[in-house]
């Protein structure tokens, strides 16, 4: 049976360190911002963390919620692309294509949750930056869109190994690299399509809910959190 | 109401064709000047294709912005003629005469000019092709699912159609002059006129032609700007996915169409000397016109705010609060004005209606329906469902530079096209066609 990927993500466990932000940074090529640029708005980040306050000083808590692309199986960016740049792969995630894009925008104006980024410049690195890019992942050029693909370099390398060895790939085996990075563990990767994996259990457990649910998109990611 | 006032047919022909054969000095001015101001224009396109969209000052989740609403604003343009030109036709309207060909040209120029922006606005322009349609060896077609690809197959509908719909009446016209003149411009009027030799039989084709043309480009120039609500509409972005916005933006865009008709002629009216040709009568006509579809446009709005408004929903009131009294309110404000308060004091009532009310009423039109499209675009883009992601908007340097040729490149257009042809059709002053049903 194919795969089908998805995430949890704990946020009771979440402290907003942005581990997985500078992790996300250096397995992804993301291009560093100038200063100019990320006040103006355009800095990249495929995944980031929202912050919520609740209450008022000094009585004031807050809430983190990392975002990334939440490969929505009824993505609203995807019918929109006039040249297929963004499409629906058989695993359920939800692909772009660089060389296809024309950068129209119109998936980032459609994408409720507001991870698709655009290039606005060629990328640039400040040297030695350019040194450490990742081989296994494109560096996109100006003009297209770009987000989360949830590593898919690392699925692909665990599921020519696990061919290679003739063997199923085993739950947990795949880590994109914000869950590899994350030191309190909130976040949890694997097959939804394997009822005993751990993001299975997690997904169905009674803690489990999805952002923006109520617009039907269906996307693949799951907060946990404790009822209220 | 004063009635046209008939014309002499010898005096026609010599006034109408007056502008085609003297150049005055102020010609070649505003010829220069319109050429310098879209020069500038095509400059700061190619220093934004150099060096990228960051040039402007889109940004995260601003996706959208100045581009798109000149688009809109043009392709709305657009409907000032062949929309209005096909409703005269059709109803026989005999005032229509002096303003039919004038509207014509606007709709074929608007909708060039409006068919760029799509363009200028890619993030990697050089292959805007990949949108099109066509057979290629990786046997790759565009997504049809993608309302921006209805886009361009209905404005390349449309932009065929009014070419079509603007060439036909210029055929008997082309046809005489290429009697009556020599050089290139003889070969050139001669080759338009496809040889009409002006039998009956020549002519009962032209009517049906022109006939059928004007059903057809009823139908499209209506779809057109559905389709270009389609555009936001399909989203699920906050009040953009509104059910009225097909017949909201087609409001809009005749509304904007007869305002862009009005400051036109009276620009010809005063600088060809045609106050024979376009009088009093027309101008207010086309106010009427005007008043009616701003009573339209005040409806629409209406329903739309007020219906967002008393549902309330979280993510929508963030996007009404920003347009109504948020940053944006100096802008939905001041376009309440122009669309609505100038044109309903100063044309709806009798007494002040006039050529030059008119004609400002058109422009403060002109200005208001721009806004209204810039408010659509950007503070529903500016404030998305995760406030967390929110964010502002304000153009650069290249963004007005360009958007600001785009009317040069309209008024370039507009001056040679009259240096090539009667801005007004001269045979549908002629004895023989003037009680003809056409």
């Amino acid at each position: 049976m194919a795969h089908r990927w998805g995430m949890a993500i704990d946020l009771d466990r979440c402290m907003g360190c942005e581990a997985c932000v500078a992790a996300c940074h250096a397995e992804n090529n993301l291009p560093v911002s100038d200063p100019a640029q990320a006040a103006k708005g355009r800095a990249v980040h495929w995944i980031r963390v929202d912050r919520y306050y609740e209450g008022e000083f000094p009585e004031i808590r807050v809430k983190y919620m990392p975002v990334l692309c939440q490969q929505c199986d009824e993505a609203p960016c995807e019918p929109v692309c006039p040249v297929y740049a963004t499409y629906h792969n058989p695993e359920g995630l939800n692909v772009q294509v660089y060389n296809r894009c024309v950068g129209t925008r119109y998936c980032g104006n459609n994408c409720p949750y507001s991870v698709r980024f655009f290039n606005w410049f060629e990328p640039k690195w400040t040297a030695p930056l350019e040194l450490q890019h990742n081989p296994d992942v494109a560096i996109r050029p100006g003009g297209v869109m770009e987000k989360c693909t949830f590593c898919v370099q690392r699925i692909e390398r665990v599921k020519l190994d696990a061919k290679a060895e003739n063997r199923p790939v085993a739950d947990g085996e795949v880590q994109p690299a914000c869950v590899q990075s994350c030191p309190a563990e909130a976040m949890v990767f694997g097959d939804l399509n394997d009822p005993e994996s751990k993001v299975s259990r997690l997904a169905s457990s009674g803690r489990a809910t999805r952002l923006l649910e109520e617009l039907g998109a269906k996307p693949k990611v799951f907060y946990l959190q404790r009822g209220k | 109401m004063a009635t046209a006032v008939q014309i002499r047919q010898d005096k026609v022909r010599e006034d109408l064709w007056r502008p085609l054969l003297q150049t005055r000095g102020r010609y070649v001015v505003a010829l220069v000047l319109a050429g310098l101001a879209g020069a500038w224009g095509l400059a700061a396109w190619g220093y934004q294709i150099y060096e990228g969209l960051g040039v402007t000052g889109k940004r995260r989740p601003v996706m959208w912005a100045f581009y798109i609403t000149s688009f809109v604003f043009w392709i709305g343009i657009s409907h000032a003629g062949t929309l209005i030109s096909a409703i005269l036709r059709l109803t026989h309207s005999r005032w229509r005469k002096p303003v039919t060909r004038a509207a014509e040209a606007i709709t074929v120029f608007a909708l060039m000019i409006g068919g760029m922006f799509p363009i200028i606005h890619l993030g990697r322009p050089w292959v805007f092709y990949w949108l099109l349609p066509y057979p290629n060896n990786r046997l790759l077609w565009p997504n049809f699912r993608s309302p921006l690809l209805w886009d361009v197959t209905a404005i390349f509908t449309y932009l065929t159609g009014s070419v079509i719909y603007l060439y036909l009446p210029l055929i008997p016209d082309v046809a005489h002059l290429a009697e009556h003149t020599t050089g290139w411009r003889h070969a050139l009027y001669r080759a338009l006129s496809l040889h009409w030799t002006s039998s009956d039989r020549e002519w009962h084709a032209l009517e049906r032609a022109m006939k059928l043309m004007a059903g057809i480009i009823l139908a499209v120039a209506v779809s057109v700007h559905t389709v270009v609500a389609w555009d936001f509409a399909m989203s699920v972005a906050p009040m953009w996915h509104s059910t009225i916005f097909g017949p909201y933006f087609v409001t809009g865009a005749i509304f904007s169409g007869i305002a862009a008709l009005l400051v036109v002629l009276a620009i010809v009216r005063k600088t060809m000397h045609l106050e024979a040709y376009l009088q009093p009568v027309h101008f207010d006509n086309l106010a009427k016109l005007l008043v009616l579809m701003s009573l339209l446009w005040f409806y629409f709005t209406t329903a739309e705010y007020l219906t967002t408004w008393y549902g309330n929903e979280p993510w929508e009131m963030a996007v009404l609060g920003a347009r109504v009294r948020g940053g944006y309110a100096p802008l939905f404000w001041t376009m309440v004005v122009c669309n609505f308060v100038i044109p309903f004091v100063l044309l709806g009532i009798q007494r002040l209606r006039t050529i030059r009310t008119a004609t400002i009423s058109a422009a403060a039109v002109l200005v208001g329906m721009w806004l209204e499209r810039f408010l659509i675009v950007v503070p529903t883009l500016a404030h998305p469902r995760l406030p967390a992601a929110w964010g502002t908007y304000a153009p650069t340097w290249v963004e007005i530079s360009i958007c600001g040729a785009t009317f040069a490149a309209m008024a370039l257009l507009y001056l040679v096209f009259s240096k090539l042809f009667p801005i007004i059709a001269v045979w549908e002053y002629e004895e023989h066609v003037s009680n003809g049903r056409i």
